[in-house]
């Protein structure tokens, strides 16, 4: 199985590498949002709560989580796409193993959005963000981005597979991103927010990639926030990855 | 039997019954055509041969395995090549091969010289480090055809192999397939919509219609029972059918006669001596004709008496 995954992912990887434009592309949109709600709200830094020294750091791990759920939701029209063509079919005929061909996907997920997490990092950086608690910060952030990555890659395939429409990806797209970007402490500190959107954003998956970010991320490092929020979100990527892979036997029901 | 099927039945969930208890065999090394109109049920027949798909009832087996209990036996003998192109548009025709091959374990310079083969054999040489997207319909069904047989499998699925291709690419992969039956002993099930296809290639065929098998033979078996030659009229307007019936009933040698709007069918032992007797009866019952054939009988004829219409009438329209 660890070969098959290895070949399935070297066939994305390869597509991936034909065309890298597309990877460039979709970083306009963090880049636009870095700058301008960098610019936009840098006076709130003024008001408590937000623990960094300029509002730009605050708020290149909300770019970099925001992206990585807008960019993983995308996951399932590539999967549509190969329904639709009959790729997927063709590899179901074959031996290879189910687990193998979700893997596949999940791996090229991780490293494409590890690759646009690092460049917003990177981004920032050269806008004059600091991330004071060392190194450590910035690779913690992008490990969170992967794991939610996985979260939502994972949603979107199975929508994808399950539904088999375009819009419904889109929909799925739509109703999720801005609510659960917004109800996290993304872009405003945790303590500014109302009470019952604290609440909300506790069980957040995207808020656990951001504590979990921003616990290592500070001059001093909170471990037990970044190590618990960091166990929620791997134990619930491998519980998503789980069910795209138990997906194939609904989609077997109805092919 | 090579591949055997069992009452297999289908519904899916949008209570369409795709199978309505098909059955069928077929002996090893033997090419053998499922034909029947779109919709019929082929497809769903090749997706549960080929393990995509389960049935709500019934058994299959597949060079020996059964297609629900060892699906994973059953995936390492087939070779399936399906209405849809399944190869990677972006990736080159070599590299849709070399991954189809790495995906049955196969790898190293066996592998590569397979690749070469193929290439070779299917006429892809010159295009084998071109993306996929590039190429013609022909030559992507040709790959098609290629990525099916990487492994060597025992058993070939060709689903509707030729559907949209031009004559002479269509022409193309007949000679192919035939090659491949007579030289690799390959036992090949070939569903198509096209009677000229089914009538060429298999030594067997079986027309499907409504989720089932309503005959099963060889192309000229089939067409030798229905003895005597085929005449069909057009008529120059819509005819009083049951006059049209009583007229016809007179003359001698002429039966099973079918109207279907202008178009009128009928079968006789000596087809052009009966011509002007058939044509002085229609005038009588009022129902001139403006042109009339005979002809030997074909698998059009045979479909038209074992469904009870003919062949072109259901598929018209369908795609």
């Amino acid at each position: 199985m660890i070969a098959q995954t290895w070949w399935m992912t070297h066939r994305q990887l390869k597509a991936l590498l034909r065309q890298p434009g597309v990877l460039i592309i979709t970083l306009v949109q963090p880049v636009v949002w870095l700058f301008l709600f960098g610019n936009l709200f840098r006076r709130i830094i003024d008001l408590p709560g937000f623990g960094t020294a300029s509002y730009l750091d605050y708020l290149v791990p909300g770019v970099v989580v925001m992206n990585a759920v807008s960019a993983n939701m995308w996951a399932g029209m590539g999967t549509l796409e190969e329904i639709e063509r009959g790729t997927l079919n063709r590899f179901l005929t074959t031996p290879i193993s189910r687990a193998a061909i979700m893997n596949a996907n999940v791996i090229v997920q991780a490293l494409s959005t590890a690759f646009q997490s690092a460049i917003i990092v990177l981004l920032g950086w050269a806008a004059g963000a600091h991330y004071p608690g060392g190194p450590v910060g910035p690779i913690a952030l992008v490990i969170a981005s992967m794991l939610l990555g996985a979260v939502f890659g994972g949603l979107s395939n199975m929508f994808g597979m399950t539904l088999r429409q375009r819009e419904s990806i889109i929909g799925l797209s739509i109703f999720l991103l801005l609510p659960l970007t917004f109800l996290s402490t993304a872009f405003m500190a945790k303590d500014l927010m109302p009470g019952w959107m604290q609440n909300v954003a506790a069980a957040n998956p995207v808020n656990w990639a951001l504590e979990s970010a921003r616990g290592v991320l500070a001059q001093h490092a909170d471990w037990s926030a970044t190590l618990i929020h960091g166990a929620w979100l791997l134990g619930l990527a491998a519980l998503m990855v789980w069910l795209s892979t138990l997906t194939f036997r609904t989609y077997q029901r109805s092919v | 039997m090579h591949v055997e099927a069992h009452d297999l039945v289908k519904t899916y969930p949008s209570d369409v019954r795709a199978l309505d208890g098909l059955s069928l065999g077929i002996e090893r090394g033997e090419i053998f055509g499922l034909l029947g109109p779109n919709g019929a049920g082929k497809s769903t027949a090749i997706k549960i041969l080929t393990t995509l798909a389960r049935p709500d009832s019934g058994a299959a087996t597949v060079a020996g395995h059964d297609v629900l209990r060892h699906p994973d036996r059953v995936r390492r003998l087939i070779g399936v090549v399906a209405q849809r192109s399944g190869a990677d548009p972006m990736a080159t025709g070599r590299d849709n091969l070399m991954l189809q091959g790495r995906l049955y374990g196969l790898g190293g310079a066996a592998l590569k010289r397979r690749v070469g083969e193929l290439l070779d054999r299917f006429d892809l040489v010159a295009a084998a480090d071109r993306a996929v997207k590039t190429y013609s319909g022909g030559m992507q069904r040709r790959l098609d055809v290629a990525l099916g047989l990487v492994h060597e499998p025992a058993v070939l699925f060709l689903d509707e192999p030729t559907t949209g291709l031009d004559p002479e690419a269509r022409a193309a992969l007949w000679r192919e397939i035939d090659r491949i039956a007579t030289h690799e002993g390959l036992t090949i099930l070939l569903t198509t919509h096209y009677l000229e296809e089914a009538d060429r290639l298999a030594a067997r065929l079986a027309i499907v219609d409504s989720g089932r098998i309503v005959v099963t033979g060889t192309p000229d078996a089939l067409k030798g029972e229905l003895k005597g030659d085929a005449v069909h009229a057009e008529l120059r307007a819509m005819p009083d059918v049951p006059a049209v019936r009583r007229a016809l009933g007179t003359v001698p040698g002429v039966r099973e006669v079918s109207v279907a709007g202008r178009r009128l069918s009928a079968r006789a032992d000596d087809g052009a001596a009966a011509v002007p007797d058939v044509l002085a009866a229609l005038d009588r019952a009022g129902a001139p004709v403006a042109s009339v054939t005979v002809a030997r009988p074909s698998l059009d004829d045979v479909y038209l008496r074992t469904v009870g219409h003919r062949y072109a009438e259901t598929n018209n329209g369908a795609e």
